[in-house]
C-alpha cells in the first residue's frame, strides 16, 4: 500500500519508526488506562483520548511531507475545541477534573508570558527576576485607558464596547489597549535595559529584581505620587473595572463576532456560549501570535544573534554580533509579549490590584519557563499550562484528595511557592535543560559552556 | 577578597561620559543629602538622635548578614539568594529557645549565659543549614551555565522559606523581649539603651574576628586564594571543596548570630521576613563593594541609615512607604555607576 505524501525511498524508515513508537506508544497507553480506570473510574472520553494520543504519537509524522505541521495543527485544533468537550474528559488521578475554561484563560495567558521570558532567559541567556513589572505595567496600561479612572480628564471613547458613552475617563478599545500596552511595555523595556545591561549574570539579574520590586510598591503608593496629589494606580484598591473586549455592533451584526464579550452568549454547534468561551479563544488566537513570533524570532538572524551571545558572549563579540544592541532587543521582545499578556488579562479579570505583582510571580514564570525546557517554545508552553494549572486549580484538587485520602487537613496551596522551590532546584539539579528541551541547550547544559566574561584574562 | 587578577579596565556607562561628570553628580547627591540631614537636625533634633542610634543597630544586624553574602559571592561568585531564609530560620530557632527555656523575666549572669548558650546553638544551625544547601544545591552546577546554581538558590530560598512556614505559620511570631533595655548613655533627651548597645556588642568582635580569620589564618589564606582562582589553587593542594564548605559554614554562623540578635532587638520573626532582609543586605554588600569585608558592614550601616531616616524623618521626606523603592534604587544606581561598590575592585560583572 502506497502511503500517501510519503517519498518512497522513506518507506523502511517510516515503517520501523511506526513499529517502534507503536509498541512504546501502546504500553504506555495501556498503562495509563488501567491507572486511570484503577484511580478515578471507566468513561468513554479515556479510549478515546488514549486513541488521539497514540495516534499523534505513533505516527512518524515527521518523515510525511507537511508532516510536520500535523502535531501542532492538532493541538491547536484540540485546544480549539476543548470547552466543547471539557465536560465529558475522565477524572485523572490525585489531578481530578481537567481544567475548567476560566482557569484555561489564565493558563493560556501565563504560557503567553512565559513564552515572553523565554524570549530573554531561553533565547538570550539573561536571567530576568523582575519580568513581573512587565506584566504589571500592561496591566496598568488596561487600567489607564479602558476605566473611568481618569475622569479628572474629561471623556474620551475610542471604539469602545460594553460601557454607556457618558462613562468618563479614556475608554479606548482593547484591542488598541492591548497593542498600546505591548507598545509601552516595550519601550520601558528598552528603557530599563540600556543602562543595566551592561552588567553580566548575576548583577543584571538583581537589578532586574530591584526594578521588579520598585514596580508594585509604586503601585502601591501611587494613588499620591510623590505627594503631588496625582492618583496614578489608585493604591492599594486598584483599578476596576476595566472594559471588557468586543467589537462594537457594527462589526457584530454584519460578522456575528460578539460585540462585547460580558454580554455575549450565543448557541453555537450544541453548545451556549458564554463570555468565558470567547475569552478562552481570543485567548488562544493572542497565545498563537506570540508562538509564531517566537518561532519566527528565534529562526530570524536576531534569534542567532541571540543564542549566539547566550553560548558565549566573547565569541559572537567577535564575529561581529552588537551585543548591546541584541540584548536590548530580547529585553524589548520579552516585553511586549509581556505587555500584551498584562492588558488581556487586566481586561479579563476586569481590574487590576498591586498585590497581584509580586516578586513571586516573575519567579514563577520563570519556573514555567525552566520546567518545560529554556529555549524551547514547546517546552515551555507545557511546563507553563501546567504551573499555571497546578496554581489555579491543581493544588487545590489534589490537597483535597490527599486530605480525604488521608483525614490531614493541610493546606496545600499556602505551600505553593515552596513546591515551586523544590520543582525549581529538583529541574535544575537533574534535568537542567527542562522536560523538554531544545537539543542546543541541552548540549550547553550537559558539556558546559565557557561563561567567562569578556574583559576578564584570568581563567 | 576580590580577586586581584589584572584586569582590562572596563567600559562602564561612566567611561563614555567626560571625567568631571561623575564626580560632579556624586558631589551634588552627597550635598543634596547633606542638606537634608542637616535641615532635619536642625528641625527635630531629638527625633533624629533616636533615628540614628536605630539606624547604627540595625546597621549592625545588615551587616553581619551583608558579610555571609560577601563571603560567599567573593568564593563562588554566586548570590546565595537563601542567606537571608537562613538567617530568618536562626530567628525561628531563637524564638522557640527563649519561650522554651522560659527566659522571660530572668536577668543576670543566667541570662547572659543562657544568650551565649543560644548563640552558639543558632550559629551551629545556621551554619550546618548554609553547609547542606551548598553541599545539595550547588556543588553539583560548579560546571554548568551560572545561570543554573543562581536558580537553584532561588529555590531553596522558597524552600526554606515554607519550612519557616510550616514550622511557625503565617503570623509574626513573637519573641519574649529578654534584653535589658534600660538606659546607658543619652544624646539630645534620646536613650541609647543597652539592648541596642548589645547588638553592636556582638557585631563588633565578630567583624574583627572574621578579619582575623580571612587575612591570618591558613584557612582564610585558603578562601581568598581559592576565591582568586579555584583550579590554581587546587593544585597547589588545597582543598577546594573542604574550603567553600568552611566559607558557607562561615557564612552560615554569621547569619545564625544575626538571627539571635535581630529575635532579641525586634523582637518578632516572620516567615518572609528574612527574604525581604536579605535583599537590603545583599544591597548592603553591594553598596560597600562585593567580596569586601569591611565594604559589606559599612554597607549595612549606610542602608540601615537611610531606611531609618526615611521612615521617621519629616523634613521632605519620601516615607515609609518609598523605603524599599529607595533601596533598590539605590542598588540600581551603583549597579550601573559604580558596580565594584564603594570600596571594592572592579569586578568583571560591571562590564
Amino acid at each position: 500500500m502506497q502511503i500517501p505524501l510519503l517519498p518512497a525511498e522513506r518507506r523502511a524508515e517510516f515503517d520501523a519508526g511506526l513499529r517502534h513508537r507503536a509498541i512504546r506508544g501502546g504500553i504506555a497507553v495501556v498503562a495509563g488506562i488501567v491507572l486511570v480506570t484503577i484511580f478515578s473510574g471507566f468513561t468513554v472520553s479515556l479510549i478515546v483520548a488514549a486513541l488521539v494520543a497514540l495516534a499523534l504519537y505513533a505516527v512518524p509524522w515527521d518523515l510525511l511531507r507537511f508532516g510536520r505541521f500535523v502535531v501542532p495543527a492538532a493541538a491547536i485544533i484540540l485546544a480549539i475545541l476543548y470547552p466543547y468537550y471539557r465536560d465529558d474528559l475522565f477524572q485523572i488521578p490525585l489531578f481530578g477534573v481537567f481544567p475548567s475554561t476560566d482557569t484555561a484563560v489564565t493558563m493560556t495567558i501565563f504560557i503567553m508570558m512565559a513564552i515572553g521570558l523565554n524570549i530573554v532567559v531561553g533565547y538570550a541567556g539573561l536571567l530576568d527576576l523582575g519580568y513581573v513589572a512587565f506584566y504589571a505595567m500592561g496591566a496598568y496600561t488596561a487600567a489607564w485607558f479602558a476605566t473611568p479612572h481618569f475622569s479628572e480628564y474629561g471623556t474620551h471613547h475610542i471604539g469602545s464596547v460594553g460601557v454607556s458613552p457618558e462613562s468618563p475617563g479614556f475608554h479606548v478599545s482593547i484591542w488598541l489597549v492591548v497593542l498600546m500596552a505591548g507598545l509601552f511595555t516595550a519601550i520601558v523595556g528598552v528603557i530599563i535595559g540600556l543602562p543595566t545591561l551592561r552588567l553580566r549574570g548575576d548583577y543584571l539579574a538583581i537589578v532586574t529584581l530591584g526594578f521588579g520590586e520598585i514596580m508594585p510598591q509604586i503601585a502601591r503608593n501611587g494613588d499620591d505620587l510623590f505627594g503631588t496629589g496625582f492618583n496614578l494606580t489608585n493604591g492599594a484598591q486598584g483599578i476596576n473595572p476595566i472594559d471588557p473586549p468586543g467589537f462594537g455592533n457594527a462589526i457584530s451584526s454584519a460578522t456575528g463576532l460578539p460585540s462585547d464579550y460580558l454580554s455575549f452568549n450565543a448557541d453555537f454547534l450544541g453548545k451556549e456560549l458564554g463570555n468565558i468561551e470567547v475569552f478562552y479563544w481570543t485567548a488562544l488566537a493572542l497565545l498563537l501570535f506570540t508562538v509564531f513570533c517566537s518561532v519566527r524570532l528565534r529562526d530570524s538572524r536576531l534569534g542567532r544573534a541571540w543564542v549566539a551571545i547566550r553560548e558565549d558572549e566573547t565569541a559572537a563579540a567577535a564575529m561581529g554580533v552588537p551585543l548591546m544592541r541584541t540584548k536590548t532587543w530580547a529585553y524589548a521582545a520579552g516585553a511586549f509579549f509581556g505587555g500584551i499578556a498584562g492588558a488581556y488579562y487586566a481586561s479579563f479579570k476586569g481590574a487590576v490590584f498591586p498585590d497581584d505583582f509580586f516578586f513571586n510571580i516573575s519567579v514563577f514564570i520563570l519556573c514555567m519557563v525552566i520546567l518545560g525546557g529554556m529555549g524551547n517554545v514547546w517546552g515551555v508552553i507545557v511546563g507553563g499550562g501546567f504551573l499555571a494549572y497546578l496554581n489555579q486549580e491543581g493544588l487545590g484538587n489534589i490537597g483535597a484528595e490527599i486530605n480525604e485520602t488521608f483525614g490531614t487537613n493541610i493546606d496545600v496551596p499556602l505551600y505553593q511557592f515552596g513546591i515551586f522551590g523544590v520543582i525549581l532546584v529538583l529541574v535544575m539539579l537533574f534535568k537542567p535543560e527542562g522536560l523538554i528541551p531544545s537539543a542546543r541547550r541541552k548540549a550547553e547544559f550537559q558539556e558546559g559552556v565557557s561563561d567567562e566574561p569578556l574583559y576578564d584574562v584570568q581563567r | 577578597m576580590a580577586t586581584q587578577a589584572r584586569r582590562l579596565p572596563l567600559p562602564t556607562l561612566a567611561g563614555r561620559l567626560p571625567g568631571y561628570v561623575m564626580p560632579a553628580i556624586a558631589f551634588l547627591l552627597v550635598a543634596l543629602l547633606v542638606v537634608w540631614l542637616g535641615v532635619n537636625l536642625y528641625k527635630t533634633p531629638s527625633e533624629f538622635y533616636g533615628l540614628f542610634l536605630i539606624g547604627l543597630t540595625n546597621g549592625a544586624i545588615y551587616g553581619l548578614v551583608a558579610l555571609g553574602y560577601s563571603l560567599v559571592y567573593g568564593i563562588l561568585e554566586l548570590i546565595n539568594f537563601a542567606h537571608g531564609d537562613v538567617f530568618m530560620l536562626g530567628g525561628m530557632l531563637v524564638a522557640t529557645m527563649v519561650s522554651s527555656f522560659g527566659l522571660a523575666g530572668d536577668s543576670g549572669a543566667f541570662l547572659w549565659a543562657m544568650i551565649l548558650f543560644m548563640l552558639v546553638i543558632v550559629m551551629a544551625f545556621c551554619a550546618v543549614i548554609n553547609t547542606t544547601i551548598e553541599l545539595v544545591a550547588y556543588r553539583r552546577l560548579r560546571h554548568a551555565p551560572r545561570l543554573a546554581p543562581l536558580i537553584t538558590a532561588i529555590g531553596m530560598s522558597f524552600i526554606l522559606q515554607n519550612v519557616g512556614l510550616v514550622w511557625k505559620g503565617a503570623r509574626p511570631t513573637s519573641v519574649d523581649s529578654i534584653l535589658p533595655r534600660g538606659e546607658v548613655f543619652s544624646i539630645g533627651g534620646v536613650a541609647y539603651t543597652w539592648d541596642k548597645m548589645i547588638v553592636l556588642l556582638f557585631t563588633v568582635p565578630v567583624l574583627v574576628v572574621l578579619v582575623l580569620l580571612v587575612q591570618r589564618t591558613r584557612q582564610g589564606k585558603a578562601m581568598r586564594a581559592t576565591a582568586q582562582d579555584r583550579d590554581a589553587s587546587a593544585m597547589m593542594g588545597i582543598n577546594v571543596n573542604r574550603t567553600i564548605s568552611f566559607t558557607f559554614f562561615i557564612a552560615g554562623a554569621l547569619a545564625g548570630a544575626a538571627g539571635l540578635l535581630y529575635a532579641l532587638y525586634i523582637t518578632n520573626i516572620r516567615y518572609d521576613e528574612g527574604f525581604r532582609l536579605g535583599l537590603i543586605a545583599f544591597t548592603a554588600a553591594v553598596v560597600g563593594g562585593i567580596g569586601n569585608l569591611p565594604g559589606a558592614v559599612l554597607g549595612g550601616l549606610l542602608i540601615a541609615m537611610i531606611e531609618s531616616f526615611n521612615n521617621g524623618l519629616g523634613w521632605a521626606t519620601p516615607g515609609s512607604d518609598w523605603t524599599q523603592s529607595i533601596i533598590f534604587g539605590l542598588l540600581i544606581i551603583i549597579l550601573v555607576f559604580r558596580p565594584e561598590g564603594l570600596l571594592g575592585e572592579q569586578t568583571p560583572e560591571g562590564g
